[in-house]
């Protein structure tokens, strides 16, 4: 069930998380060049399956913390994340059995990959998102009852804490001000568990799925064929089930503002064939809700995802333009992610939304057709 | 006067300007040596309308020649790589995702240093000189002459890639030192990687400007001499032997200011059509719209400032094929359409020849492509005006319908009206844009830069000292001070921090002040710029 991920692996890997990334979670070329350069070196990577340690095995997930944007300009020393795993196997006084993403999506899908290489942990082939969100409470760890305290976090120089705080969302906090104070971008690593707890809260195979849908993209580019019927086929029979095209047109309108340090804002495309038919997207960093005409085609947790319409190269939400020939995809949530405990955690609701949430596929109905 | 020049790849075009009035224009072939077309192409300019050297005040020349030394890989010279960033970024080091070829041709000396600054302006790590002096020991010892220095950040705060300068120059007086922040912009692997570009043209680049010094003298022309910039504004012969990678796909550039200027438009699109592709940029206040991403130029991925422009296989060189389905290029018969188009008595169905039979253009033998199906004609032409039609639309940034500029020799494939497009515009001297281009180039300043929203510095406050700066640094670089306008302004809010970090980008152009210009052999050859 496990395997060693190889170069060619990776790069699909890093362009199905830009997918999961739904917008945000960070350009994954910076990480990729990171552990491209760890299997450059010789050094291998071993993914394995969530069943394959035992019960009791410590697994400590790991990320980065921050501004992408920061990341592009000052990248990492290499040392930070390793640091941040020692200061909190220190703190346990137990040693990793392995690590783990937290957050398939974007750079951060990259961050485990990169201290599995460097420390010879395996990478459980799972993580806490199912995709990409803004803030560290919004897990299904947290949301299935694993405190994210201890967490270390650790800088480019070495520094390093540990945060033990008395619920999830003061440890977010917590950590985005240390994040600031060690130059914008830091090196994580929080939801201390074992094993078991790993089958009962993760979103299990979403780095399997990432590499799955990366290659499902370049093969689909390779043979001419359609990317988006690709990806569908990709899906379907995972826990991920539904790979619907909403939505087809041109960007018509980007409006931006930042609060509260998130890049929000609205993006707005016209169908082709009908200018009058708009579908209006609404980010906070990730895309969270698509309304078409007023009504809602797909909202969060459900991945939508903004895709060139011709190479399905997925298009981040810094990086919408007027013009861009894009396809909205959306991709239904596994069951975990859709019960009351996870909605309530990062649902609707928890972005300021009105709108209740209704899965997409039964917003959509039967899967719509893909672009021709 | 003003000549201007641009060396392509199979043409040297050249055109005399008086105001803004062209008075003569010429085409030559581009030869292999550098001074070969341009001295052709300017004395026949010169000469075909008896014009006194005296008269020329300046002469701009648009090339492609530093682009060329990049993607072949060839005539570069050996450099060093300087990094102040320790304890930061020693995962990425540089050249980290070169292609190999590339990598071993600059025989590099790389060194990982401590330096850099924070996004906030807090130092990463203080300068060490003594590391800098053993780095300028090891350059010495290799007999390597040209360093690319790039500091974490140094787009927000240049002070340590400066100091590193001034430390290894103390040590190598004829370093040639070439600093990330006058290069690129935030994003530290893509500045660097234009920043040794840039380095390992410096010896080629003294080398090109001298010579093209030595065509102007050969032609018995004195005034002195400027270089397109990929942004479409000029550097003078002091700042191309230190910033050659500004030239970096200035044709583009030059071509659209070139269409602007010709049909008097600035907000519109510019359709190049050559013989093997057409080029769609857009101009905004005159000025070609810059890509907003990664740029990636011999298989090295760059964030410096180059026009956004999409191109098809498209032009009048196109070979046309009916079955199964209609196609037209991408391949292309290229330089060779006077020999192998059927209108010129070859065997082989080009655009060109869609275009003679469809009534559009009058080139070659009309009479030869007389017995073409009518069906295929109006199809194939239709597919041509659509397809650019279609690039149109892509580029465009407003839902306004924008008019457009057509122009290079391959223009003639366009029907009058375009589908979608309310004007289409055909300039006089249209085939010569890009030399045109060149010659009304102006002279810019920018900014590039994160700014901290506070309640001291406001939002107004922050952009009014961006417009300023940019301001500043255009009339240093030679604008006349009147003349200065922002021609662009852009903001960027940085996420996932708290607080308000603001990405600014201004652009400030003027008219070049060519009264106070420096002639060539009075300018002070300075080692780097802090301008």
């Amino acid at each position: 069930m496990g395997y060693e991920l190889t170069v060619e692996g990776l790069r699909d890997l890093a362009e199905g998380a830009a997918v999961l990334g739904t917008g945000g979670g960070g350009d994954p070329y910076i990480g990729r060049l990171l552990v491209e350069q760890q299997l450059h070196a010789g050094r291998g990577i071993r993914v394995i399956g969530v069943d394959e340690l035992p019960d009791d095995a410590l697994v400590l997930p790991s990320a980065m913390m921050g501004a992408p944007t920061v990341f592009v300009e000052k990248a990492p020393s290499g040392a930070g994340n390793v640091i941040a795993l020692r200061a909190l196997e220190r703190h346990l006084g137990r040693t990793a059995a392995a690590t783990m993403p937290i957050e398939c999506g974007g750079i951060n899908s990259m961050m485990p990959l990169l201290l599995g290489a460097q420390t010879g942990l395996p990478v459980v082939d799972a993580d806490g998102m199912g995709r990409a969100f803004p803030e560290l409470q919004m897990e299904t760890f947290a949301v299935y009852g694993v405190p994210g305290s201890p967490m270390s976090i650790a800088s480019d120089h070495g520094d390093s804490g540990i945060i033990d705080a008395v619920d999830n969302r003061r440890m977010e906090r917590l950590a985005r001000a240390m994040t600031v104070e060690m130059g914008g971008a830091a090196y994580i690593c929080d939801y201390p568990m074992d094993a078991a707890t790993v089958r009962r809260t993760a979103i299990p195979g979403t780095l399997s799925l990432a590499m799955k849908l990366g290659a499902a993209l370049r093969v689909a580019r390779a043979e001419h064929a359609d990317p988006f019927e690709r990806l569908s086929e990709a899906l379907a029979g995972t826990i991920y089930t539904h790979g619907i095209v909403l939505f087809t047109g041109k960007v018509v309108d980007v409006d931006r503002r930042t609060t509260g340090g998130f890049a929000r804002g609205t993006v707005t495309l016209a169908a082709n064939d009908d200018p009058a038919d708009e579908m209006v997207i609404t980010f906070q960093n990730e895309h969270l809700i698509a309304r078409r005409g007023g009504r809602v085609a797909a909202i969060v947790p459900d991945l939508i995802c903004t895709l060139n319409s011709e190479t399905g190269r997925p298009v981040t939400t810094e990086a919408l333009a007027y013009g861009q020939r894009l396809a909205v995809y959306a991709i239904s949530t596994p069951g975990l992610m859709r019960t009351p405990e996870a909605l309530a955690c990062f649902g609707p609701e928890a972005f300021g939304l009105s709108e209740p949430y209704v899965p997409v596929e039964q917003l959509t109905g039967e899967p719509s057709p893909s672009p021709a | 006067m003003r000549v201007g020049i641009d060396v392509g790849g199979t043409h040297t075009d050249a055109v005399l300007m008086d105001g803004s009035t062209v008075v003569a224009e010429v085409k030559a072939a581009t030869t292999a040596d550098v001074t070969g077309g341009i001295v052709a192409a300017s004395r026949r300019l010169l000469d075909g309308g008896g014009v006194d050297r005296s008269a020329v005040d300046g002469v701009m020349i648009g090339t492609t020649h530093f682009t060329n030394a990049l993607v072949t890989g060839r005539r570069l010279a050996p450099t060093g790589i300087v990094r102040l960033a320790l304890p930061a970024t020693a995962a990425l080091p540089p050249l980290v995702d070169w292609p190999e070829r590339l990598a071993q041709a600059i025989r590099p000396s790389v060194h990982l240093c401590h330096g850099g600054h924070e996004f906030d302006g807090r130092p990463i790590s203080p300068l060490d000189p003594d590391e800098l002096k053993r780095v300028a020991a090891d350059l010495a010892a290799r007999d390597i002459r040209t360093v690319a220095v790039s500091s974490v950040f140094s787009p927000v705060n240049a002070e340590l890639e400066e100091a590193a300068a001034a430390i290894l120059l103390a040590e190598l007086p004829h370093l040639h030192v070439s600093l990330s922040h006058q290069i690129g912009r935030i994003g530290l692997l893509e500045r660097e990687n234009a920043t040794i570009v840039n380095a390992c043209l410096r010896d080629l680049a003294g080398e090109i400007v001298d010579a093209f010094a030595q065509a102007l003298a050969t032609v018995g022309v004195r005034a002195p001499l400027f270089l397109s910039q990929n942004d479409g504004t000029l550097m003078d012969a002091g700042h191309t032997r230190r910033y050659p990678v500004r030239t970096f796909a200035s044709g583009p550039t030059n071509s659209m200011r070139g269409a602007a200027f010709l049909s008097g438009l600035s907000d519109c699109a510019v359709v190049d059509i050559g013989g093997t592709t057409t080029d769609v940029g857009m101009l905004s206040g005159g000025y070609p719209r810059q890509a907003s991403g990664e740029v990636d130029i011999g298989g090295v991925r760059t964030n410096f400032r180059m026009p956004d422009v999409l191109s098809i296989g498209l032009g009048g060189g196109s070979r046309v094929a009916s079955t199964p389905e209609l196609t037209i290029g991408p391949d292309s018969v290229g330089y060779q359409l006077t020999e192998h188009a059927l209108v010129f008595g070859g065997q082989v169905l080009t655009a060109t020849d869609l275009a003679v039979a469809a009534g559009l253009a009058d080139v070659g033998d009309a009479s030869l492509v007389r017995g073409l199906d009518p069906g295929l004609v109006r199809r194939g032409v239709a597919r041509m005006s659509a397809t650019v039609a279609d690039l149109v639309d892509r580029m465009r940034v407003t839902p306004e319908p924008l008019p457009v500029v057509i122009v290079g020799g391959g223009g003639v494939l366009m029907p009058p009206d375009l589908p979608g497009i309310p004007a289409t515009h055909r300039p006089e001297h249209g085939a010569v844009a890009n030399a045109i281009g060149a010659a009304i180039g102006q002279i810019g300043g920018d900014v590039d830069r994160l700014f901290a929203v506070t309640a001291s510095a406001t939002r107004e406050d922050i952009l009014e000292q961006a417009r300023a700066e940019a301001i500043e640094r255009a009339v240093a670089a030679g604008a006349s001070p009147g003349s200065v306008r922002i021609a662009d302004i852009s903001e960027v809010h940085v996420p996932y921090l708290p607080g308000n970090a603001v990405r600014v980008r201004v652009k400030a152009v003027g008219d070049l002040d060519l009264r106070v210009m420096a002639s060539p052999d009075e300018e002070q050859e300075q080692q780097w710029a802090t301008s």
